[in-house]
């Protein structure tokens, strides 16, 4: 298992924010996790990844418990793109982008490289001399996705590769969003163990092989998109109305406002 | 402009104002005299002595300063990820100020120690104890929190400057106008022992800050970003804190309190250059030495016989150019 999280609790002093969840994520597999606001989505990514500490349970990446994992090692095959970025200095495009290369030992010819098919793979080749400061909101979640998905681009930057994603296509639009999914879809069918917050469901539902639930902290269903997609389960967790209907083309549940 | 550039550029300026530094004073030296004696094949005794007992530490020293200066303003505005942010802000130029003023006032006739005069002793030990507390109020079990050392920073500077105002209310005139003087900064106190001093420290600084290049790049993403790439945050920022308290704490010490340079310095550079680290600590080491020559080099000639304070002529140097860059720092991309 790439990623497996077991009996997790997460608080800060009596606010739980995680209660027992758990969550096995093999490689080349894609889990989205879907809830409202304040579910636990993002401390789920966030424990995931060791920011914030289990009170209870365990956290392992590639059968290894997090904290015995040497930071740099534990970068080559680990990256996470957080919800917001705070990067305010004029870096150019590609030097953000190459960032996501530091923890590797792979040379600047060959990072130059990954940092380039990064940069296509986004859609951001034209921002490459940009500077990120003038950049809008949607390109620059782009850039900081190109940045992540450069950090453990190769197979060969490590032996177990983990992508987590907090809302990686928020702030996109329409076409962007179908050129990002794509991306992170073939990343995990190259082996990658990818977990990413999602809002939009039908989205969610069209590109992961299973969907995680939370509210409150708490898994409310878990398995794949056709099974977790109801009418039941959405107003459990939204505490609305809407309409499922299955994709015309591809089968997979799409939600609709009621 | 380039990184490799600018620092080319800079490569040929250090040295160059080095020289001119020597050159220009009371008794001016012609270039060939000065090369001369610098390399040791100088006929003339009495070039050889000005150069070698005055003009040569005060250079050296003021080169070193600027450079300490500069480079740990740097590292500083990356570790609190903010353009604006000075080498002050750990609260080391503030305790220094306190420091120098007490043996100012309660000093009176004691010796100082192995070429450091008894303020220089006092300013270093203020800037260490100031720092030592900030750090150790903004870290808790779970790190450094930038934030927090930023506000203890701000508020170890009010303390510090009443405590300095107190201190001064005691004084007498004499002493007012001494510590009037120290806060402007000057390099008329330059002699060897204090060359050998700055530098054993410079050597140390100059060499370990920008092997940190890489982490304050990746720093400059957030923090949690850093540390997904696999950057020892903390330790990081204890080497960078600690470096800066010893190169600042130094150069306060032997020159009393120049502003401008760490804050405007790698400002500059930054505008011209971009925020990458690897280019930037070194190309702001060599432009804060370059500056700060040619500020004493004025401090010493605009108004001879007597000196300006150095501290006065950064600002006045540095400030229109600054507001030069300012009027196009949308090309420069900071918003």
């Amino acid at each position: 298992m790439t990623l497996s999280i077991r009996n997790l609790t997460v608080a800060i002093g009596e606010r739980r924010l995680l209660a027992d969840i758990s969550l096995a994520v093999a490689a080349g597999e894609l889990v989205a996790v879907i809830g409202p606001n304040g579910a636990g989505k993002t401390s789920l990514i966030h424990a995931a990844v060791g920011d914030l500490p289990a009170r209870q349970g365990e956290v392992a990446f590639a059968g290894r418990a997090l904290a015995d994992w040497p930071g740099r090692e534990r970068a080559c095959g680990m990256a996470l793109l957080p919800q917001f970025s705070t990067l305010g200095f004029p870096f150019t495009v590609r030097e953000v982008v190459l960032l996501g290369r530091g923890p590797h030992r792979s040379g600047a010819k060959v990072d130059g490289r990954i940092a380039d098919a990064a940069c296509a793979a986004t859609d951001i080749e034209h921002l490459a001399t940009r500077r990120y400061t003038h950049l809008s909101g949607g390109e620059k979640q782009r850039v900081q996705l190109a940045r992540v998905l450069a950090q453990i681009w190769r197979a060969e930057d490590a032996p177990d590769r983990l992508l987590l994603l907090d809302e990686p296509v928020a702030a996109l639009d329409i076409g962007h969003q179908q050129v990002v999914m794509d991306q992170v879809r073939r990343f995990a069918d190259q082996g990658v163990a990818v977990v990413m917050v999602q809002h939009d469901i039908s989205l969610a539902a069209r590109y992961a092989d299973r969907l995680l639930a939370l509210r409150e902290g708490q898994a409310v269903a878990e398995g794949e998109p056709s099974a977790v997609v109801t009418r039941q389960t959405m107003r459990r967790l939204f505490d609305t109305d809407t309409r499922v209907i299955p994709h015309p083309d591809t089968g997979t549940p799409v939600v609709l406002h009621g | 402009m380039t990184g490799v550039r600018l620092t080319l550029a800079l490569a040929v300026l250090t040295p160059a104002s080095l020289i001119v530094a020597i050159m220009v004073g009371a008794a001016s030296l012609p270039a060939t005299e000065v090369l001369g004696s610098l390399i040791g094949i100088g006929d003339d005794g009495r070039t050889a002595l000005i150069v070698e007992a005055i003009r040569l530490p005060r250079a050296l020293l003021t080169g070193l300063v600027g450079a300490l200066l500069a480079i740990c303003g740097a590292a500083m505005q990356g570790l609190f990820r903010n353009p604006l942010a000075d080498p002050s802000l750990i609260g080391v130029t503030a305790g220094a100020s306190v420091g120098a003023s007490l043996m100012i006032v309660f000093g009176g006739t004691l010796a100082g120690l192995g070429g450091l005069s008894l303020i220089s002793l006092g300013a270093f030990a203020g800037g260490a104890g100031a720092v030592a507390l900030v750090y150790r109020l903004a870290t808790g079990p779970g790190g450094t929190s930038v934030a927090t050392m930023l506000l203890a920073g701000i508020a170890i500077a009010a303390l510090a400057g009443s405590a300095g105002g107190l201190l001064e209310f005691h004084a007498s005139n004499e002493m007012l106008r001494r510590i009037s003087l120290w806060r402007m900064g000057g390099l008329e106190g330059a002699n060897w022992p204090r060359v050998g001093i700055v530098g054993v420290i410079a050597a140390i600084v100059l060499i370990a800050l920008p092997r940190q290049a890489g982490a304050l790049n990746a720093l400059l993403l957030g923090e949690s970003e850093a540390r997904h790439l696999g950057i020892p945050v903390n330790a990081v920022k204890r080497r960078l804190i600690l470096m800066t308290a010893a190169g600042v704490g130094v150069s306060v010490a032997v020159a009393g309190a120049i502003t401008f340079v760490g804050l405007v310095v790698p400002h500059i550079v930054r505008m011209l250059i971009g925020p990458d680290h690897r280019w930037l600590l070194p190309a702001s080491a060599m432009a804060g030495a370059v500056l700060l020559l040619w500020a004493d080099i004025l401090a010493r000639t605009l108004v001879a016989p007597t000196e300006l304070p150095v501290g006065l002529l950064t600002a006045l140097l540095g400030a229109p150019f600054f507001i030069s860059l300012l009027r196009h720092r949308h090309e420069y991309g900071m918003a």
